[in-house]
């Protein structure tokens, strides 16, 4: 395969869209471990949901 | 059940949790034969290679569009029916569709470089979609800014309903005005005028940028059901302390 005089364009362009959505969904994995263990922190406290059921549970 | 039994927050993370692993590897399936038919397609008689960067642009700018439109619809969910997942909805959409909308305007400036002879031009597309991306910004902080959810819900629907406006701008703008943007050239009247060897390997990227959308919106939505647990959970202690 070969890209031609722009191959910097274009392996720029793929290389920027492949880290940015690996960002993306790297922090959106980081903010669920976040709130789980916020959670867990919660129950292990002791604190219960209004419904009875444990902070984890679904 | 019916779809309204999902407007239960509960429900609503029981079935994340059931097609969130089946929604991830469709994308990854999507992504590879994308990206080989990518590679793999002849270049343009014109563009010449350059065409590749064209598979990942338009995907991203549909999408920044397609995303505001998905938090429009959230947004009257909010102000009309008051759906308890609506303002979920859209304010986990909004980052992503902030970066959807980046990528379109930094690799829409790579194509542009080589073949328009710039990076930027303030021409009526290229600036309505850069609007569209200070507006995703501009929700995002309105959000952080006010503290009581229920209100920054109702205040960033009707900002969001407000900047609806600029959908239709964005999409005629190469209609309306005298742009150096081509005008559509796959969603239009008369069918698309690209040949298969574009079009497809640009569809099959479209669709897996859409289920990649869809993953991380449900994601991302299940991060911010548990954020106000942990809030409503924090409250209930400091409460029950005092």
């Amino acid at each position: 395969m070969s890209l031609g005089p722009y191959a910097a364009f274009i392996v720029s362009a793929y290389s920027l869209v492949a880290l940015v959505l690996a960002i993306l969904i790297g922090w959106i994995a980081i903010d669920y471990r976040n709130q789980t263990r916020r959670l867990r922190a919660l129950e292990e406290s002791g604190v219960v949901r209004r419904s009875g059921r444990s902070a984890m549970e679904l | 059940m019916s779809l309204i039994d999902f407007a239960n927050p509960t429900r609503f993370l029981a079935l994340t949790a059931r097609i969130l692993p089946w929604l991830m590897a469709a994308t990854a399936i999507l992504f590879a034969v994308g990206l080989y038919q990518s590679a793999t397609a002849p270049d343009d008689y014109q563009q010449g290679a350059t065409v590749k960067i064209m598979f990942i642009h338009v995907p991203n700018a549909w999408l920044s569009m397609l995303v505001w439109g998905v938090m429009s619809l959230a947004s009257l969910g909010t102000l009309v029916w008051r759906h308890p997942l609506a303002d979920v909805a859209a304010k986990s959409a909004a980052p992503i569709g902030a970066v959807f909308t980046f990528l379109a305007l930094v690799t829409g400036s790579l194509w542009g470089r080589p073949m328009w002879g710039t990076y930027w031009e303030w021409d009526a597309r290229l600036t309505s979609v850069l609007i569209l991306f200070l507006m995703y910004l501009g929700l995002m902080a309105l959000w952080r800014a006010v503290e009581d959810p229920s209100r920054a819900a109702r205040a960033a629907a009707v900002l969001t309903l407000v900047g609806a406006i600029n959908l239709p701008i964005i999409k005629f703008s190469v209609d309306w005005w005298n742009t150096l943007h081509q005008p559509a050239s796959v969603l239009r009247m008369g069918g698309s005028t690209l040949d298969r060897a574009f079009l497809i390997p640009l569809l099959v990227m479209a669709i897996a940028f859409t289920l990649l959308f869809v993953t991380l919106h449900l994601a991302a939505m299940r991060n911010e059901i548990l954020r106000r647990r942990v809030r409503s959970l924090q409250m209930m202690q400091a409460s029950k302390a005092a």
